[in-house]
């Protein structure tokens, strides 16, 4: 351990898309807030840029997206491209939702790094994130 | 209270569960009978004798021929009422060929942008004798308007047309968020589709006061009920204040309930849901027409309630819950499909749930004695416990001036991450098993197959949309457009017959929002953790 305390791993999360189903996002939002994270949370019908713009403006490491309407496909990987457009593809993107297991796969391809289904532990969210990140 | 397991004892919601109940929790019980006022027991004498509930699956997807196709398929088998859901855009107002409804179009249900989308969802369906439901909230009204011209077309007068608008805006705000307006010019095309109805279309039931998204938000079964009979006080209160007698619109006033896993919890909710409202309709307003007093829900079990892990096991959690349903009296159900955690149902998946429905009505002997719980010393004590529950919630809720001031302030959103986060930490200390999740859990599962969304759909409705506005009259198009903006600039001019004429010059949903929100403005919400 070093003396100097790491600053704490800032995570934009986000709902994309139109759908209005946030009981989701909203526990694991408390529940990154609560193990240490310092947690944004946009609120609802955010597109790819506006994501993007906050995780810029908020110097946030992490982007964090939930959508449960089926339009992930298109819209996780916008916001790939659209870090890649403002030169921030250093930030890692994971996601949540009703996304079959194919669909994960294929996702993972483009650059999604983690997505976690219905059921998932929020332990397994934040073990996720102390892992991947050790220093925040 | 924990189990030797360390398992709750409570109810889902967290109320204490004793042991055992004894004698006296029926003491001070008064004598009642099904069909009798308060209607704890039921609304109906002889229950499911008279008439089975209603089977209403809920399905649409794509665009509006594949769905109309599905539509005749389960009216070939026996389907008697259709209940229609929407994608993403048509539910937020926008056309398929908005930027925003890219990725979206087809994918929670079918895309309608005209009437001529209309016209194509219903070919060749009586709308004499098939009633439909309609699970649409900002837009109601046009969605409304536009089966109306498609009967029109048809022939059928509209006092012959019959169905359900979900029309619910009040839980939009506090709970599925698909608002548009803020909540007061929302109230007021609400209540002028209500007033329209009353005069023009009878058999419509107008607003189907949902508890359905409250609940899936996370919220405790005491609040759906409390909150969503709160939400139906609030419309009875608007539609007195513009002028409507009670008798006139409460009896087409209608509820939908979720059925949640925790079996009597959910069962005293429906019996205690028809014990409030009728004694606030009679002893508050007054109402006379044992109409008015009824009342009526249909249910879906809880889609929050399934898991993508071990998909199969939600057949077993879907019966259970649809058992609670009709112990508790509802008068239309809809079972989930075992794959609806994972995107829309299959053709089997959809017929196993059907099939569910089937089991219960008969095989199981369920159907044959009206509120067979009624008497029981744990349910009446249950029952009673809900009813006290919401009681106090309605007390908090005037405190804050009535629901839009309390949506406004917060309240119910706060209420429900709050319960939300309760649920999901004892779920995380394994204080509640959710079997196959946090506990029984296989490494081995297989795949199941599920049903995909052709990309063709997307590019297919977004052609047709634009081909609609090219081929109508224009100017009798921007006519209706440019009177209901100015309907929509005078507060005391009914919006209906102005959205129906818009329609009825192919004016798209997205047109006729639109003029609407350049009126009305936009509404956000603070985003409450």
């Amino acid at each position: 351990m070093s003396a100097v305390q790491a600053k704490p791993l800032r995570i934009v999360l986000a709902k994309v898309g139109l759908d209005g189903h946030d009981r989701g996002v909203k526990v694991v939002a408390r529940a990154l807030r609560d193990a240490g994270f310092e947690v944004i949370y946009t609120g609802l019908r955010q597109t790819p840029a506006m994501v993007v713009e906050a995780a810029l403006q908020e110097d946030a490491q992490v982007i964090g997206l939930s959508l449960h309407s089926g339009a992930h496909m298109t819209l996780f990987p916008a916001v790939i491209e659209e870090l890649k457009k403002r030169q921030a593809g250093d930030i890692t993107v994971f996601g949540g939702g009703i996304i079959p297991d194919d669909d994960i796969a294929e996702l993972k391809k483009l650059g999604v790094a983690e997505i976690f289904t219905p059921g998932a532990p929020l332990e397994e969210i934040v073990t996720w994130l102390r892992k991947r990140f050790p220093d925040g | 209270m924990r189990r030797e397991d360390g398992v709750e004892t409570s109810t889902i919601s967290g109320i204490p569960v004793d042991p055992v109940y004894t004698a006296e929790a029926t003491r001070d019980l008064p004598d009642e009978l099904p069909g009798e006022f308060p209607y704890t027991r039921g609304i109906h004498k002889s229950g499911y004798r008279g008439r089975l509930w209603t089977m209403r699956q809920f399905s649409g997807f794509a665009t509006a021929r594949e769905t109309n196709a599905r539509y005749h398929y389960l009216l070939k088998n026996g389907q008697t009422g259709l209940s229609v859901a929407f994608d993403m855009p048509t539910l937020m107002g926008q056309d398929s060929d908005a930027p925003t409804s890219r990725g979206e179009i087809g994918h929670c249900g079918v895309a309608i942008d005209s009437l001529a989308d209309m016209e194509t969802l219903l070919d060749g369906i009586p709308l004499d004798k098939v009633t439909t439901s309609m699970t649409i909230n900002s837009p109601a009204a046009i969605l409304l308007a536009m089966y109306l011209v498609v009967a029109e077309k048809q022939g059928v007068p509209w006092t012959q047309v019959g169905g359900t608008l979900q029309n619910d805006i009040l839980k939009e705000y506090i709970a599925q968020k698909e608002y548009i307006f803020p909540p007061q010019p929302s109230m007021r095309l609400v209540i002028d589709s209500i007033e329209f109805c009353a005069r023009e279309v009878p058999r419509w039931n107008t607003v189907s006061i949902s508890g359905y998204h409250i609940r899936e938000a996370g919220s405790t079964a005491a609040q759906e009920l409390a909150f969503t009979l709160a939400d139906g006080f609030a419309y009875v209160d608007a539609c007195l204040e513009r002028g409507m007698q009670i008798d006139e619109f409460a009896p087409r006033l209608s509820f939908f309930f979720d059925a949640h896993i925790d079996f009597f919890e959910e069962i005293a909710k429906f019996r205690a849901a028809r014990r409030i409202w009728a004694r606030h309709m009679r002893e508050r307003y007054g109402a006379q027409n044992p109409r008015s007093l009824q009342l009526r829900f249909h249910t879906q079990t809880a889609g929050v309630s399934l898991t993508a892990q071990q998909p199969e096991l939600n057949i077993a959690r879907t019966a259970v819950e649809a058992l609670a349903a009709v112990l508790g009296g509802t008068q239309s159900l809809h079972t989930n499909a075992m794959d609806e955690v994972l995107a829309l149902p299959t053709d089997k998946s959809a017929r196993i749930a059907l099939r569910t429905q089937q089991m219960l009505a008969y095989e199981s002997g369920a159907a044959n004695t009206v509120d067979p719980l009624g008497g029981s010393y744990f349910m009446e004590s249950l029952t009673k416990r809900m009813e006290e529950e919401a009681e106090a919630y309605f007390e908090r809720i005037s405190e804050y001036g009535g629901v839009i001031r309390a949506i406004e302030a917060g309240f119910f959103q706060k209420e429900i991450a709050d319960a939300s986060f309760r649920y999901q930490t004892e779920l995380e200390h394994k204080r509640r098993v959710i079997v196959g999740v946090n506990d029984f859990v296989t490494d081995d599962e297989e795949p199941i197959e599920i049903l995909r969304i052709s990309p063709q759909a997307e590019q297919e409705q977004v052609d047709r949309v634009r081909e609609v506005r090219r081929k109508r009259d224009q100017a009798r198009c921007t006519r209706a457009l440019e009177s209901l903006r100015k309907a929509a600039q005078s507060p005391d001019e009914n919006l209906m017959p102005h959205i129906v004429e818009a329609v009825r010059a192919y004016a798209t949903e997205g047109e006729i929002m639109g003029t609407m929100v350049d009126v009305f403005g936009l509404y956000t919400e603070r985003a409450i953790i």
